[in-house]
């Protein structure tokens, strides 16, 4: 008869790893957004997790130089105030032909001091240039100069209020969208609404879009409307990633 | 001698997850079936290789360019009005859990086989075996289709081990590393991902190396039947 030892090399290798990973894991886990029961979204909360328990919070996305700037599709919506089929893109094409002096995003939520903000007046908070690299979903890439206001610059004017966890988007043509905190408060997460040293054109999101450069291009909102600031996730419904079939943390 | 346990556990894990990571990587570039190098392209920059393997190949459809600046050969921006195929969605969200179960148990199998001996003993061609004659010898049998039958377990010749080696210790681990390397969140915290080259050149190599593992497992198949599959299967999954 053959005696085994319990405790071999391989099992312990295997279960100090096991242990090491779920310990890492879990830290946040009440954090993770909900999975809905369904797999596929399991495997992406656990790229999620692995990537706040693991990576550095404010590492910063290679910057270039304006050599490095290349030609932009524009995909999606292109022109929201064309044949505007809802209320909100038919408010959209209005401002438009007003060339967005009345347009405002509105700031809502968990803030001290709920407001609305012009384009002049996201213009007069500091101001922040930068070349970055456009990662869509798709596999093609784009190098782009956006300057904007960082996000952070607006969440603290309206007065962010510390139960906030959430950074929830609404654009123009009708999409929803967040962002837990660590990416709305990073130092390249801006409101952009110049591109290439000219104001932010129609069909890259203008008059103002979001970049969140460290997940792939559907993280960055075109047309934004209003931020609504929560504590508890949310996925947006019908009008967001998740129930659309897309991963909503999409660092990878 | 026969496969350990562990050997064929790991082997079950690595070809179910392969196979899922090749359909499903396939079912990505089929959104954007066209090649790039360094860091940035799109349907408006040139390509280096076209695969007409989508609707998606060469599909046009873009109107409206404009010129970012004044300047000629400036970047333009056109807006594309094809509508294209993308089952992205649901394919990289698989893509991906396949790949943590390739990585988590590929890593435990990396430290188990380098401090248990199954390389040294089993994988790891022996500097005798690396001899120009023995290595042309093999590599003649193997031409010839001169094929030993199946032990049913670990023995390899010296160009089952190269090949194996290769697949082991650079294709897969590569394969791992260059899709890090396309990652924004990884290459923001870790600035030596960026030695690929950019996103696009990590893109390229990315698709080159699958190439080569696909021909690897057409080759590892055709060998494993050829070499008496049932004893082969056997030794595999059951092993013995």
């Amino acid at each position: 008869m053959k005696t085994t030892r319990l405790i071999t090399r391989r099992n312990a290798i295997v279960t100090g790893l096991a242990a090491a990973g779920g310990f890492a894991l879990t830290r946040n886990w009440h954090e993770l957004p909900p999975t809905y029961g369904n797999l596929l979204r399991m495997g992406d909360a656990v790229t999620y997790a692995a990537h706040r328990a693991v990576l550095p919070r404010q590492s910063l996305v290679r910057e270039y130089t304006r050599a490095d700037i290349t030609s932009f599709p524009a995909i999606g919506t292109t022109n929201p105030g064309k044949g505007a089929q809802t209320p909100l893109l038919e408010a959209y094409g209005r401002l438009q032909r007003g060339a967005f002096a009345d347009w405002r995003l509105s700031v809502e939520g968990l803030v001290a001091t709920p407001r609305t903000f012009s384009l002049a007046e996201l213009q007069q908070l500091p101001s922040r240039t930068q070349i970055t690299r456009h990662t869509c979903e798709e596999g093609w890439t784009a190098i782009a100069e956006w300057t904007g206001v960082a996000l952070s610059h607006v969440l603290d004017a309206a007065g962010m209020l510390p139960a906030a966890r959430f950074v929830v988007s609404h654009t123009y043509d009708g999409w929803i969208d967040s962002i837990d905190l660590l990416d709305a408060l990073h130092p390249q997460t801006i409101l952009a609404y110049g591109m290439n040293q000219r104001d932010l054109p129609i069909p890259h999101g203008g008059p103002v879009r979001l970049r969140v450069e460290r997940q792939l291009g559907y993280k960055s909102l075109k047309f934004l409307h209003r931020i609504v600031i929560v504590d508890k996730f949310d996925d947006g419904g019908k009008s967001g990633n998740i129930q659309n079939g897309w991963a909503w943390y999409t660092g990878i | 001698m026969r496969h350990a346990r562990w050997v064929r556990i790991a082997h079950g894990i690595v070809t179910a997850s392969f196979l899922t990571l090749a359909v499903t990587g396939v079912v990505i570039l089929m959104a954007h079936p066209r090649l790039y190098w360094g860091e940035a392209g799109n349907d408006l920059t040139p390509a280096i290789l076209e695969l007409p393997i989508s609707r998606n190949y060469r599909h046009g459809g873009y109107e409206g360019a404009t010129s970012f600046a004044q300047a000629t050969g400036s970047p333009i921006s056109a807006n594309r009005t094809y509508s294209i195929f993308n089952q992205n969605g649901w394919g990289r969200s698989l893509h991906f859990i396949a790949a943590w179960l390739l990585v988590v148990p590929g890593v435990v199998y990396l430290l188990a086989g380098v401090f248990g001996g199954h390389f040294r003993s089993h994988i790891w061609p022996g500097s005798m075996e690396l001899a120009p004659r023995h290595l042309w010898r093999d590599i003649a049998n193997h031409l010839r289709l001169r094929i030993p039958p199946a032990t049913g377990g670990p023995r390899y010749s010296v160009l089952q081990k190269c090949v194996y080696s290769f697949v082991v210790f650079a294709a897969l681990p590569l394969m791992g590393l260059s899709g890090l390397a396309m990652s924004p969140a990884l290459t923001a915290a870790f600035p030596p991902l960026r030695l690929f080259g950019g996103y696009q050149s990590a893109r390229t190599i990315h698709f080159f190396i699958f190439i080569a593992l696909l021909l690897f497992l057409m080759v590892h198949v055709v060998m494993v039947v050829k070499s008496g599959f049932r004893r082969q299967m056997r030794g595999m999954i059951v092993g013995d």
